[in-house]
């Protein structure tokens, strides 16, 4: 392979579109599909109007509130993050991912590869898990984020990282913030029908550490007690 | 009350760090933010091998936001800097200097070429593109044997040769033993094998991150890194730095495996730049950098031949490797193989070893230490070995084991390549194994499948392995040319409340040492588990250590925060005596309090604490402290084994690889957490599996790594492994206090031939005696279809995925 790009060059930023309305299913199975990068996006087309949605990517073209915007210049984006509402100012080509690490300060989620293979950017987007790494900020317009940090309330934990913790489901906690937020969504899709069915649909997020076996427990230990909390 | 009376060491706790890390509260480096924070972003050569001929930074510099440009001559006018390599294995060890950036040649694809500083991450990462650089191609130097074939090109023209170190050890000459030679002339059988051991990438997944800070007190750095206090010290010498002038942090660190052993030209590069500026600087890496210019590891290749009679009793072991070290030496790279020269021998009476290591340079990424670090080679060596000696005789392959290895009554035992094992029992944890596995039962359903012709063939895998960790006693290392000791400090902080600081040299990544620690000095000091506070990763607070790998930390620095707590109780001692006017003598200390002998009279040691804050009244001469520290040095290795058993069934026609069952009874010695224990277990065995069926660093003819993301190198997800058996035998150390052995590596270190042995077993009836890592469908397909010689040959792809479409030689050679 010869290549005049520098190797740094397709680093931060990359980007590749997630499917705004199915990123979870789109990529939970699909990890080893290929994931192709275009490289940075010169300029992107935007949904003007606020609360427009995920879905303005989607139904962009047929817009009439599309305006362009080109690089270098930046976009307000207002998003919901775990309940409060956020305003950044963000370059057309800066994922999700960099927004809430880098401009709302919001450092529990975590870049592990910044493509999509890896999972430690997991969030949930209007109930979903995306990873943000693989979704500009500005395709997010009014969407309700929540974050690692956003799950427990005050000094009580989401049920789902009290079994993380009761199971020992991490070791480094590099890979944990991604882990939690999928475990959270694969629950709420009902794909804990056994442990087969869990460790496919959580085979997006890996884990250097290997703490699979507990993973697992810990997410069929937090649906079920779920089930309880229904019944 | 202060005592505990339940002990806190065995207790299977939950973990202190849970709670930071769950709530997405981690400090990781990449976090930090400083006043005037400016970016660096490298600029990575495209090449293997060529002579820069010029680099044009004038664009760049124009770029938006773009404070400086850096190369080699900007950073380094004279050449003098050279990265550090702290394991010169020979004295006439070739050793090429490994500069911050590359200076008028590129070694391997990856290698730094220049530096961009910008106002924000993403501003230096665009000026890259701007960077002008000509090159002039050298022919790339890739392939062990390649690499030492006569007249073959040099990657360091200067050093004349690409043989870094040749590192012998001989039985008959050492007088530990026979000579190997001879038992292989007079042996009744011989079996001779070459294996591949595949590169593997660390791939933790936290990426290499520093921040340096030149405008504090002491010149200030975070890194994301497994050696703060070496990278202290080795950066204060590489750059000539006063070492008390600089304070390195290791903040949470996600994950290491032996990947952040290092000291990275990116690490004295922002160093170099932060104090030129005058302004805080960060470096993070991107994940296509840490997969081409953080150090990799593995990569040999092994010849080995084993001698033995008729009856299986194993006579001698020959062992001939070579090693890829990449372009340059890295920290402890030349090394990693020889910690396989004592391991090979294993468990077993071997009466007659030679041992003999070739460190080779080619045109790749550097390789150092990955979890396990040379006792994965050897271990997977010798198991392999065992097994195909075993078909070779027709035995068991476990009879043969056993007939062979060290017996519980004859520890401890001073094996062929000098060590002395002081404890272990593999009778007992093979007997554990065999029953959780039902290995009977298993053979009687291999012997059905092979009869009827099922398509899909059962294997069984063994391996009974051994380590040496607790890395390691000073003495050792000296007679081995390592760069430093092995010792480790803690220091116990006896606070007025009656609160306690731990303080400890041991710098965790995700092994629990806060709530290891914890345990430990709540029951050597008796207080709550809850009032006691771990410090550790800065140098500031913890001046003293040498850090975390080699399976070290519990059994080297779990044991000096064990002394450091009797030191403290010798210190109260007198007080206690002093406040409840009693002799010395009188008093026993148990549960965190002083007792006068045959008496109810009694003092908390947390109230002898305050009574030393307070200090009204202290016996004669007695300093206002009960504050200790202690410096441990081990005696010797500790030596954890154990029995693992895979069962895995291969698909004949599609060549797909299914664990069907994983047992494993490991003797770890005495346990502190068997929760922390259990899951050091699973992530090793993940590894170790890994390296058995998924992960290869592919090279192309070119020299560029094609397996660059985690699309084509396969870390495995939660889908691809099963679920383990694990069980534990315990057989205490008799060389520390605690009776500790270290398991951070033992999984990975026992698994991978117990996978490879269970797919060859598999299907050894159709011809196959060996099939190259990773046992891909498609290399197994083969074996099958045409035997051992065509094997992982021309063809061997990465497991699929991107890079291997351009692969057309595939395979590291």
């Amino acid at each position: 392979m010869r290549s005049d790009e520098p190797m740094g060059g397709f680093a931060d930023d990359a980007l590749v579109p997630a499917d705004g309305e199915h990123g979870a299913e789109a990529f939970m199975p699909t990890r080893r599909t290929v994931l192709v990068s275009a490289g940075a996006a010169a300029a992107v087309t935007v949904a003007a109007g606020k609360g427009a949605g995920g879905a303005a990517w989607a139904s962009a073209a047929g817009d009439t509130r599309v305006r362009t915007v080109g690089a270098g210049e930046s976009v307000e984006v207002a998003l919901s993050v775990n309940g409060q509402r956020r305003t950044v100012t963000v370059e057309p080509r800066v994922t999700l991912l960099d927004a809430l690490r880098e401009r709302l300060g919001l450092t529990g989620t975590k870049k592990g590869c910044d493509r999509g293979e890896c999972g430690a950017c997991t969030v949930l987007v209007g109930g979903e898990r995306i990873k943000s790494c693989l979704t500009l900020a500005v395709m997010r317009q009014g969407a309700e984020v929540t974050t690692v940090e956003g799950l427990a309330s005050g000094d009580e934990l989401h049920p789902v990282q009290e079994a993380f913790i009761r199971h020992d489901a991490f070791q480094c906690g590099g890979c944990t913030p991604g882990q939690i937020m999928s475990a959270v969504a694969c629950i709420d899709e009902g794909h804990t029908g056994s442990d087969a069915e869990i460790r496919e649909w959580m085979s997006g997020n890996l884990c250097r550490c290997a703490a699979y076996q507990n993973i697992v427990a810990a997410v069929q230990d937090a649906a079920d007690a779920g089930k309880k909390v229904r019944r | 009350m202060t005592s505990t009376l339940e002990p806190e060491v065995g207790r299977a706790r939950l973990r202190k760090e849970d709670a930071r890390l769950i709530t997405g509260r981690t400090r990781w480096t990449d976090n930090f933010t400083l006043p005037g924070l400016v970016h660096l972003a490298v600029l990575r050569s495209t090449e293997a091998h060529a002579k820069i001929v010029s680099i044009d930074t004038s664009a760049a510099k124009e770029m938006p936001g773009v404070l400086a440009v850096y190369t080699a001559d900007d950073l380094d006018p004279e050449g003098s800097i050279g990265m550090p390599c702290a394991w010169p294995i020979t004295p006439d060890m070739a050793s090429p200097r490994r500069p911050v950036l590359a200076q008028g040649e590129v070694n391997f694809a990856g290698e730094g070429v220049a530096v961009v500083v910008a106002r924000s991450a993403a501003e230096a990462e665009d000026a890259l593109a701007s960077i002008d650089v000509e090159y002039e191609d050298l022919p790339v130097v890739l392939g062990l044997e390649n690499a030492l074939a006569e007249g073959a090109p040099l990657v360091h023209e200067d050093l004349g040769t690409n043989r870094n170190a040749v590192w012998k050890f001989d039985s008959g000459e050492a007088g530990s033993g026979g000579d190997v030679e001879q038992a292989i002339a007079e042996a009744e059988v011989v079996v001779k094998r070459r294996f591949r051991q595949q590169r593997l990438v660390p791939a933790f997944m936290e990426p290499r991150s520093c921040v340096v800070d030149p405008t504090a007190a002491q010149l200030t750095m975070w890194s994301a890194t497994q050696v703060p206090h070496i990278l202290k010290t080795m950066a204060a010498l590489t750059l000539g730095i006063p070492e008390h002038k600089l304070r390195v942090i290791a903040p949470d660190v996600g994950g290491g495996f032996g990947g952040k052993i290092a000291v990275l030209p990116e690490e004295i590069m922002a160093l170099l730049v932060a104090r030129k500026l005058g302004k805080p600087v960060k470096w993070t890496e991107s994940r296509s950098e840490t997969m081409v210019a953080a150090h990799h590891g593995r990569d040999q290749i092994q010849d080995l031949t084993i001698a033995a009679r008729r009856d299986g009793t194993v006579t001698g072991l020959k062992v001939e490797l070579l090693a890829d070290m990449g372009a340059y030496l890295g920290l402890v790279g030349p090394g990693v193989p020889i910690l396989g020269a004592f391991m090979f021998n294993a468990i077993y009476k071997i009466p007659a070893y030679h041992f003999a290591c070739t460190n080779v340079f080619t045109n790749t990424t550097l390789t150092d230490a990955y979890r396990g670090a040379g006792r994965p080679e050897a271990t997977f060596g010798i198991e392999r070995m065992m097994d195909e000696l075993a078909a070779e005789l027709g035995m068991d392959p476990m009879e043969l084991r056993e007939k062979n290895w060290i017996k519980h009554d004859e520890f401890p035992y001073t094996t062929v390549s000098t060590l002395t094992y002081d404890s272990g029992n593999y009778e007992a944890a093979t007997e554990r194994a065999m029953q959780l596995f039902d290995y009977e039962g298993l053979r009687r359903e291999q012997r059905e499948r092979r009869e009827r012709g099922d398509t899909v063939q059962l294997g069984i895998g063994i391996s009974t392995f051994t380590e040496m960790c607790g890395l390691a006693p000073s003495r050792v290392l000296g007679s081995l040319d390592y760069g430093a000791g092995g010792w480790e400090h803690a220091a116990i902080r006896m606070l007025p409340t009656g609160k306690v600081e731990v303080v400890t040299g041991s710098s965790a990544h995700g092994q629990g040492h806060e709530t290891a620690w914890s345990q430990i000095v709540a029951d050597q000091l008796g207080v709550p588990f809850d009032d006691v506070e771990v410090l550790h990763g800065d140098t500031q607070s913890s001046h003293k250590g040498l850090d975390t790998y080699g399976s070290r930390s519990l059994a080297v620095g779990g044991i000096a925060v064990v002394k450091a707590a009797e030191k403290v109780i010798a210190k109260a001692k007198p007080l206690a005596a002093h406040m409840m006017e009693c002799a010395e003598d009188d008093l026993e200390f148990a549960n965190g309090r002083f007792t006068v002998r045959g008496t109810d009279k009694s003092t908390g040691i947390q109230d002898v604490a305050f009574a030393a804050f307070m200090a009204h009244d202290l016996p004669e001469g007695m300093e206002p402290s009960l504050d200790s520290e202690a410096v441990y040095d081990p005696e010797n290795f500790s030596f954890p084994h154990g029995t693992h058993l895979c069962a895995a069934e291969v698909d004949t026609e599609t060549g797909r690889v299914h664990l069907r069952s994983y047992v494993c009874v490991d003797d770890v010695g005495a346990v502190v957490n068997p929760l922390i224990v259990e899951g050091q277990i699973h992530g090793g065995l993940a590894q170790g599996i890994a390296q058995a069926l998924y992960e290869e660093a592919v090279f192309d003819e070119f020299g560029t790594l094609t397996s660059g993301t985690f699309a084509d190198y396969l870390l495995p997800s939660a889908a691809d492994l099963p679920s383990f058996t694990t069980d534990r035998t315990e057989t205490r150390s008799t060389t520390n206090p605690l009776g500790v052995k270290g398991v951070g590596e033992a999984g990975t270190i026992a698994s991978t031939p117990a996978v490879v042995n269970a797919v060859v077993d598999a299907v050894r009836h159709l011809g196959v005696d060996d099939i190259e890592m990773p046992l891909t469908p498609m290399r197994v397909w083969q074996a099958i279809r045409t035997g051992r010689s065509a094997a992982g040959g021309p063809g061997a792809e990465a497991g699929g995925g991107l890079g291997s479409i351009d692969s057309t030689q595939g395979g590291a050679r």
